[in-house]
């Protein structure tokens, strides 16, 4: 499978830094951010593929920041992360675009799988422009 | 404490009402009965003064009439003629047809001597001399005398005039009936006990009175007490009566007429007008007793019941009240705790990776590591599972609305639990009532109300123990009512069983939600739960469900 660069957004540090370790461990390209304001800075100097959203976070929290994304880029897919308590916000996500949600805490190998599931939709969604674009040449 | 007070309240108002409606009732049955008294009083005495003096009239006229007839006689006839006893018997016919009550007519000269007499007693040639009359008539010219027994020995008065005949003086003289004149002054005895005699200044007897007496005897009455016009006393005679008696003195002076008549017998209608009054009111008093009892009775456990239903409902909604703050506080925490768990889960789990690199993989403490971590994840896992629990129960959950068959899901529970229940040899009964209708709730909510009380029901029973399901159709819900033989709730314990976190079972093998999420979503459906609990025989829940009709689709 092609590499690919995956956001996590946490305002945990420590989970943040944890994860990150834990990727990178699994030989997988990853940035961090610690808001959604850091994550839509992120978004715009680095090369993306799938953000990984914390849902409760303090300042502009993970609904907020997911209706950015998809407006600014809309082929980043998105995972949404949440506590049991925020199923209604889960549901409201997958409403705005997310291509899933997990709840916390989470299975590191579960994660893995769901990002390289929501990495695949990405391909092929890009690939099917690339299409439409040879096609209007 | 809270018995005594309505005990007092109830005999404060009873003493009230009592108090306000008896005292004008005795008043003025007191007021009114002494007025009638008064003015029957008054009534009665008028009578009996009325009557004396009409009868004094007309024993007065009597002996007027008497003495009258008796003068024009002396006055018409001279001393010659009377002393023709056939001319004094012819006078003695005429004067007893045409006025009576004469019984004899004598004709006695100055010196005493009966000369003539016409009558049924030998008289004739008697000497009058000596007799205290005969100087009063010689005096007086008018005489009428005291009763006394003379030369006949039979009580009797007379009545003699004196005529003056030139020098001659001579004395015509008759004696009248006792009996026709006793007659006239009893004609005013009246009733069973009414009485009328004559007597006189001394005292004596002048007719035969009706009771306790004889002609000639003596009274007790005092005549002095006696004045000038009629007098109405009231005297109480040797027998120990109450006598009302009327005394009126004659024309003469010399007698007194008394009329009397026994005051119970007279005060007899007022007496009667009395025990009808004390009967109504005694009547009255027990109606008033009865309906001011009974009525404050009901009033007062009214309000009691009133005050119970209050003090429940407030206790309802205290309990709602801390179990929403407890369940908020609850929800804060969970979340606060959340955030850690993750963190620490993720720490043990780059440990763990870091664990397979091939330096730490050769450690001989490798298996040691790795046992610790997978307990340290374990209890995350379990502290996890109270803060799932807390989460998904606490946080807004709208009921979703569905047809539910409350006997079906009561069913399906109980099989779910049934090798549960084997495994501790515990009964499980269910007397489903087949009337339960098809109602709007939420089936998976409703099972997992009844899971949680059965199942504790279970755990509360021990072993060999028997539990009941029962359904019921309420007023407006549907009653489960599950019943276990265990041994019962603790009275102090009773308060607490809904609160979060509170657990009678061991470390670990409780979280304490089970009853508090239990309750949450009962509320959230509409219904209510309530228990009974009694130490040494076992433990009653019940659930209502608002019977609500399924929604038209």
């Amino acid at each position: 499978m092609d590499s690919f660069i995956t956001l996590f957004v946490d305002d945990e540090e420590e989970f943040l830094a944890t994860v990150l370790k834990r990727m990178k461990k699994r030989n997988l390209e990853v940035v961090g951010a610690n808001s959604g304001e850091e994550a839509l800075a992120v978004l715009k100097s680095h090369h993306v593929d799938v953000v990984v959203l914390d849902v409760r976070m303090p300042g502009m929290d993970g609904i907020q920041t997911l209706r950015e994304i998809k407006r600014e880029f809309p082929l980043v897919e998105v995972v949404m992360l949440t506590g049991h308590a925020n199923m209604e916000v889960a549901v409201e996500g997958m409403e705005l675009g997310a291509f899933d949600y997990l709840m916390k805490p989470v299975e590191i190998d579960e994660l893995l799988y769901k990002l390289q599931d929501a990495y695949k939709k990405k391909s092929i969604q890009e690939e099917k422009i690339k299409q439409i674009n040879t096609l209007k040449k | 404490m809270e018995d005594s007070r309505y005990k007092k309240l109830q005999r404060v108002y009873i003493v009230l009402i009592l108090l306000v409606s008896f005292t004008p009732l005795f008043l003025l049955g007191g007021i009114m009965y002494y007025q009638v008294a008064k003015t029957y009083r008054i009534k009665i005495e008028e009578q009996i003064r009325y009557r004396a003096i009409s009868q004094t009239d007309s024993i007065d006229l009597f002996l007027k009439e008497r003495t009258a007839i008796l003068a024009a006689i002396a006055d018409t006839v001279n001393f010659d003629q009377i002393l023709d006893e056939k001319n004094l018997l012819k006078i003695f016919e005429i004067i007893n047809l045409r006025a009576g009550a004469f019984v004899d007519l004598g004709v006695i000269d100055q010196a005493g001597q009966h000369r003539a007499y016409v009558g049924p007693y030998e008289l004739r040639g008697l000497n009058y001399f000596q007799q205290p009359w005969f100087s009063e008539v010689m005096t007086k010219g008018v005489y009428i005398s005291d009763v006394f027994t003379g030369f006949r020995a039979s009580p009797h008065f007379i009545i003699a005039i004196r005529r003056q005949e030139d020098k001659n003086c001579w004395i015509l003289r008759t004696t009248i009936d006792p009996d026709i004149f006793g007659g006239i002054v009893r004609s005013a005895q009246i009733g069973k006990t009414g009485d009328a005699f004559i007597v006189n200044k001394e005292g004596t007897y002048q007719t035969t009175p009706r009771f306790y007496g004889n002609i000639l005897g003596k009274t007790d009455i005092d005549p002095s007490k006696f004045g000038g016009l009629t007098t109405v006393n009231e005297e109480i005679n040797s027998q120990g009566e109450k006598r009302l008696t009327a005394g009126r003195w004659l024309k003469n002076k010399t007698w007194l007429l008394i009329i009397s008549q026994d005051v119970s017998e007279e005060m007899g209608g007022l007496l009667q007008t009395r025990n009808q009054e004390i009967a109504i009111i005694l009547v009255g008093s027990i109606l008033i007793i009865l309906t001011t009892v009974i009525t404050t009775r009901l009033t007062v456990a009214k309000l009691e019941e009133a005050d119970t239903r209050m003090n429940e409902l407030n206790a309802k909604l205290l309990q709602s009240d801390k179990l929403a703050a407890l369940g908020k506080m609850a929800a804060g925490v969970a979340h606060e705790i959340n955030n850690p768990l993750a963190v620490i889960l993720q720490k043990t789990g780059w440990m763990e990776d870091l664990l397979e690199d091939e330096a730490l993989k050769n450690s001989k403490e490798i298996v040691e590591y790795r046992a610790s971590l997978k307990k340290i994840e374990e209890h995350v896992e379990r502290a996890r599972k109270v803060v799932h629990n807390m989460l998904g129960y606490a946080r807004k959950m709208e009921p979703r609305l569905e047809d539910v068959d409350i006997n079906e899901t009561l069913r399906q529970t109980i099989s779910m639990l049934e090798n549960y229940a084997r495994l501790n040899s515990i009964e499980v009964k269910t007397i489903l009532s087949p009337d339960i209708p098809i109602i709007a709730s939420d089936q998976s909510q409703l099972q997992q109300v009844f899971l949680n009380i059965i199942s504790n029901a279970i755990d509360a029973t021990g072993r060999d123990g028997l539990i009941e399901v029962k359904s019921a159709v309420g007023e407006t819900t549907i009653d489960v009512m599950i019943a276990d033989n265990g041994p019962g709730i603790q009275e102090e314990q009773q308060k607490r069983i809904f609160d979060p976190f509170f657990t009678t079972k061991q470390t670990g093998k409780g979280t304490g939600l089970g009853l508090w999420i239990t309750y949450n979503i009962v509320e959230k459906l509409g219904g209510s739960i309530s228990f009974n609990s009694e130490v040494g025989r076992g433990t009653t829940f019940t659930v209502k469900i608002p019977n609500a009709p399924p929604t038209e689709k």
